[in-house]
């Protein structure tokens, strides 16, 4: 390989890292719809249950729902982001005395991980008050996009 | 609330963290108590970041070398570096030196100390990756070289410029992998 072909490559190579890490950043925090499939997967029956949506009880949480929102946060031990994320959510929970935040363990709820088809951390799940998963985040989450999220699917 | 052993739950309406058991019982977030033996109480979290962008331009004098013996050198380095992280965290190797050295005393403190495990994780990673292409690359197959500065390079510079957490993306693909092993 020629000199020039070679700088053309780091060229290349440090252009495709940046649009990656582009779309990385950008899909951090953003609030999404649960996928249909992973709703049907995850227990939604549609025959008994017209809105189709999965719900989750305060005993796979572990703990209560809050009345207006949970943000059900899935964290691992090797995420700094979660950290950040952790201290974002409780603060907002904390100052809400309707919203609460619930941060589990991946390793210790694989069961939530494949029912929600979780592929990162963290990934945060956010139920209304019926428990009902309204909408998912993943990546860092700050305060804004946090609040965005909230008023967006689980209207006060 | 927040009964169970695995809830870290944060101030919900009713119980407050002050409720017995609230947020203490997986500490894996703070300084716990499994920490590795010597680990710090947390790192600078500039310094992993710094380190991966060493990591990154050495990846690019790699690439430049092409297939030769210097670009397996260079290789070589940056495997023996990655073995250094994994074995003695990022803060171990003469990258996270370097920022201690001439980085940090330039800069102020940091806002928040971080874990040191999950750029830990992120070393594991570059030394698989650094490793496969230094293997291959001493058996023969010559393109595995750039091949595998290549790869080191996307990484490291994702960590040094965007901060991206090799451990949050990657920590749960190998789970699941390992789980849907052992149901196999």
């Amino acid at each position: 390989m020629s000199p020039a072909a070679r700088v053309a490559l780091v060229v290349l190579v440090l252009g495709l890292a940046a649009a990656l890490g582009s779309v990385w950043r950008s899909r951090n925090g953003r609030l999404r719809p649960v996928a249909p499939a992973v709703l049907a997967a995850a227990g939604a029956d549609p025959a008994h249950d017209e809105t189709a949506t999965a719900r989750l009880s305060p005993d796979d949480l572990g703990a209560a729902l809050g009345t207006r929102a949970t943000f059900l946060q899935l964290s691992s031990e090797v995420c700094t982001p979660c950290r950040r994320t952790h201290a974002v959510l409780s603060a907002v929970a904390a100052e809400r005395h309707d919203v609460s935040h619930v941060d589990l363990d991946v390793a210790e709820h694989l069961d939530l991980v494949r029912r929600f088809d979780v592929m990162r951390t963290p990934t945060i799940l956010l139920l209304d008050g019926s428990g009902a998963v309204v909408g998912r985040m993943s990546g860092a989450t700050d305060r804004r996009q946090a609040l965005d999220a909230l008023d967006a699917a689980c209207p006060a | 609330m927040s009964s169970s052993p695995h809830a870290r739950s944060s101030a919900p309406p009713v119980a407050s963290s002050t409720a017995p058991g609230a947020g203490r019982s997986t500490p894996h977030h703070v300084t716990g108590p499994d920490l590795p033996a010597g680990a710090s109480r947390g790192i600078d979290p500039r310094g992993p970041r710094v380190a991966a962008g060493v990591t990154a331009a050495l990846a690019v004098v790699g690439l430049l070398l092409g297939t030769g013996p210097g670009a397996l050198v260079v290789l070589a380095v940056v495997a023996g570096s990655f073995v250094l992280g994994v074995v003695r965290g990022v803060a171990g190797t003469w990258q996270g030196w370097l920022f201690r050295r001439f980085v940090r005393p330039r800069l102020a403190p940091p806002d928040e100390l971080e874990d040191p495990r999950p750029p830990r994780f992120a070393q594991i990673v570059g030394l698989v990756i650094s490793g496969l292409g230094l293997g291959l690359g001493l058996l023969g197959v010559g393109p595995a070289i750039p091949a595998g500065a290549a790869l080191v390079l996307v990484a490291s510079f994702l960590n040094a410029a965007f901060g991206l957490c090799l451990g949050c993306e990657l920590y749960l693909v190998g789970v699941r992998l390992r789980a849907a092993r052992a149901l196999a």
